[in-house]
Formats: structure tokens, sequence, C-alpha cells
């Protein structure tokens, strides 16, 4: 999403569109990334429940992925996997 | 045009009254008591139609005047010192907001030691808050300050502050011509806003802003500050050609040909003037800067009437504890710092906690001046004025 700049935005700093904080992508400042190894996770689920940010997605009792977008990259679920498919690596943006 | 004879505080309760609007919320603090207490009168009267809230606090009072604000009412208030101080955490969020609320404030000194009487300290306590400041020199400015805030205000969406000297303009009497309702109203227009909660469609005011979006808003609201002096200087012409009588940003006194010039803001004005007067009669050649506006700085406007000066001095009704002397005076170093090498400085503090100030004390410091001018040098460049060592 390219941001505005000061001339461009709403004068006070209001909000004039509803359900904007869908927009609003709360892991853009991780510094270290989970990368998931899909083939060798048995979705026990032990991340799903650690994890403080609800990132962990799940569909139909499985793992499916992480979300990205409001993963803060604290590495608890790294940290808990039983089976170790979750590994933390360091992100640049 | 009919003339009166008022306090300040009740010309700018007569400027509420015509100005009419829509919510007033307020709470008493000397010596600005009297303006929200006879407008408050006004509203049991029915002679306006002002939702008037009482509060429990200063900081109530900014704070439901924010909101107020936000749902697109026109709104005012009034405070002075420690009220003024108590609202300062809101006047932010007002002027963040851009909520154009005006507030009549009556200078008073703060605590401690207590002390209701004038000095300009606690108006300086929030000049760097976001507020244009505007402080009268009199009943009548006072009255049509006010007046011409509400334009100000709702043009360049900036909270207002216009402010009297605590009792010395408050509290003392004075003829004022007083405008006609309608051409109040017709000078005010109706009420604009940058944004109303009942504007349409739904907005959100006040959200979570950080690092990515801040600075913006900031930067606009540095942006309305620079612009406000051109509508400030409109707003008053237009004031003046339909009206007879305005206050320029910066008022010039026998300038023209001095190279002597003194600073001054509020009532004291009123004084220098007949100690200029009586100065020159003696063959001294000094005028007087009368600041009007104090924010924004009208750095500009004091580079331009400075420019033939040998020498200012600056009378400081207020110290801000920067150990560099008083706001008028650092302010103004500031703005005249690419021709510094050619004018002298002196900075005088006076009249703290409401002590007076004289004709011959002024006339003193003009004399004193004279003295390091030929000299060309500043052998004191802070002192005060009326106070025992």
């Amino acid at each position: 999403m390219t941001k505005k700049g000061w001339k461009d935005l709403p004068t006070g700093g209001i909000i004039t569109k509803a359900g904007s904080a869908l927009d609003f992508k709360t892991g853009d400042w991780r510094s270290e990334k989970p990368i998931w190894d899909k083939e060798k996770c048995t979705s026990c689920l032990m991340c799903f429940i650690y994890c403080p940010d609800s990132s962990i997605q799940v569909k139909d009792g499985k793992m499916t992925g992480i979300d990205y977008d409001h993963c803060k990259g604290c590495g608890i679920c790294a940290k808990e996997c039983p089976v170790k498919v979750i590994k933390m690596e360091m992100e640049r943006r | 045009m009919p003339r009166r004879a008022l306090t300040g505080n009740e010309a700018m309760a007569e400027a509420m009254r015509q100005i009419n609007p829509d919510v007033v919320a307020a709470y008493p603090i000397t010596p600005a008591t009297e303006i929200v207490q006879i407008f408050a009168s006004f509203v049991s009267d029915g002679l306006v139609t002002t939702q008037f809230i009482p509060v429990e606090s200063e900081h109530s009072a900014i704070s439901a005047c924010v909101g107020a604000s936000a749902a697109g009412a026109r709104v005012m208030t009034g405070t002075s010192s420690q009220g003024l101080a108590l609202m300062h955490e809101v006047l932010y969020q007002a002027a963040g907001l851009r909520a154009p609320i005006v507030i009549c404030e009556v200078n008073r000194s703060l605590s401690a030691p207590i002390n209701i009487h004038c000095d300009h300290s606690d108006t300086m306590g929030s000049k760097e808050a976001g507020w244009i400041q505007i402080y009268a020199e009199d009943s009548q400015d006072a009255y049509d300050s006010v007046i011409q805030a509400i334009r100000i205000a709702e043009t360049v969406f900036l909270p207002t502050m216009v402010s009297t000297d605590g009792f010395i303009i408050s509290h003392c009497m004075q003829g004022v011509e007083i405008l006609e309702d309608k051409q109040v109203q017709d000078f005010i227009g109706p009420h604009r806003s940058a944004y109303s909660l009942f504007g349409g469609a739904p907005i959100t005011v006040g959200p979570l802003d950080l690092q990515d979006y801040y600075f913006e808003h900031r930067r606009q609201l540095m942006e309305a500050m620079n612009t406000s002096l051109t509508t400030l200087d409109a707003v008053n012409k237009e004031f003046k050609q339909k009206f007879g009588r305005g206050y320029d940003i910066i008022e010039e006194y026998k300038t023209e040909d001095a190279d002597h010039i003194v600073m001054a803001m509020g009532s004291t004005c009123g004084t220098a003037k007949v100690a200029i007067d009586k100065m020159r009669a003696k063959g001294v050649k000094v005028g007087l800067i009368k600041l009007h506006v104090f924010r924004p700085f009208p750095h500009e406007q004091l580079k331009k009437a400075l420019s033939k000066a040998k020498f200012v001095t600056v009378l400081d009704r207020s110290d801000t504890a920067s150990s560099m002397g008083g706001p008028i005076f650092v302010e103004t170093r500031a703005a005249l710092y690419d021709q510094m090498p050619k004018i002298l400085f002196a900075d005088y503090i006076y009249g703290l906690g409401g002590r007076d100030i004289d004709i011959e004390e002024i006339a003193t410091v003009i004399e004193k001046g004279e003295k390091m001018k030929l000299q060309g040098k500043v052998e004191k460049p802070l002192d005060y004025i009326g106070l025992r060592e």
C-alpha cells in the first residue's frame, strides 16, 4: 500500500473509511520470521495454542500456514513445536 | 455604533453572546470567572441558544469542547492561569485534531507562590501547543479579537486563544464600541470545521497514529501555523474595512524614523506609548512594536519592522526559566539572527504577579538603552524592572 504524503491526508488525522483496521498490518516490525515445513508438520497444533497473536492459520483441524501480516516473530511457535518443523530466520525489509 | 462602558471580561462575554456558540463548557477561575458567569446568565435568560456545560475542572471543560467541536459545533470557553495549565494536555489534542475552539483567556501568573494577578506565564506555558495566540491591549481589542478569532480558527482549523491582562484589562472599565448582533453574525458566517462526526459518512476521530503517519499529521499542523499569518492579516483587513478599526499582527507606533524600538505585549503597550511620547519630546528617536500575535511568531513582519533598528528594548511579562531571558526576547533574537550584528538587544522582565509598571520606569529603560546604543555595547542583556534586590 502506498502511503500518502502530508498534503493528501485528511486534516486532523481522522479516518474517513470504516473497517480500515483490516489494512493495519501489525506484523510489519517483525525482525525474525517463522518458516514452517509443511511436509514434516504433524498438525499437533501446539503452535496454535501458544501463539500469542492468533497468527497460526488452521482449517479443518490442520495447520495451513502463518499469517505474516500479524505475526510479530516472537518465536514461541518454533520453541514449542515438538517435531521442530518451525525455524526462525532473520528478516530484512 | 453603540458605545458602552465595559470591563474586559464583560466585553469578551458580550462578544460571546453575539457569536452565540453552539456549545460552551467552562469551569470558573479568577480573573476569568466573570466571562462565563456573565455568559451563563445570557444562557439562562434565553439570549443565546448555546448548550452550556458546567463541568468539574478545566481538564473536563476543554475535553468537552474538543468532543463538541468534533461533533461539528462552534465551541468556546474561558479560563486563566492554573485553569489553562490544567487544560495543557488537551490543548495539544485540540490542535492535533484541528478543532477550531476559541478560548477567552485572562493572563494570570502561575503558582507557586500563589498569585491571582497578571503576568503572561500561563499562556507562555501553552505557546508550543499549536494554538494561535492573540494578546489584547484593552477591552475594545479583546472584544474585536474574539470576534475575529472565530473566523481565523474556522479558516485555518487551529484553536485560538485571545488573552487580556488579568485585572488590568479584565476588571477595568473602558468605553467599548459594540457591533450590531447581525454585523457579528454576518462577519463570522456559518460554522466551518475540517470534519464533523455528523457530517454524513462515518469517520474515526483521534485514532492511534504511529511511526508511519504521525509525522505527516504534525507536518499538516506546522503548515496550518505557517499559513495562518496570511489568514490573520486577511481577517483583520476585512474587519477594518467593515468596521473602521483593527489590529495588525504587529502594530508599529512612531517607528518610521526610530532607531530604538521598544517591544511589548498586552496592556503595557498603552503605557509604553505614553513613555515613548515623553522621550520623543526630549528628542529621542524611539518607537514601539506591539506584538498582537505571539503564535504563530510573526518573524517575517519583525525582520522588516526592525530592519532599521540599532537598539531594541524588550519588555517581557514572563520568564520561561530558560535562563536566556523572556520569550519575546529569545524568539525575536532568533528571528533576527541574520541581521544581529547590527542590532543590540536588552531584555527586561517586569510585572510578574501583577506588579505595576509605570511610564517613568519605561522611560528609564529607554534612557538606559539610548546610552548602550551610543556606547555600542550592552552591559546587561537581561535585567528587571521594579524588582527589589
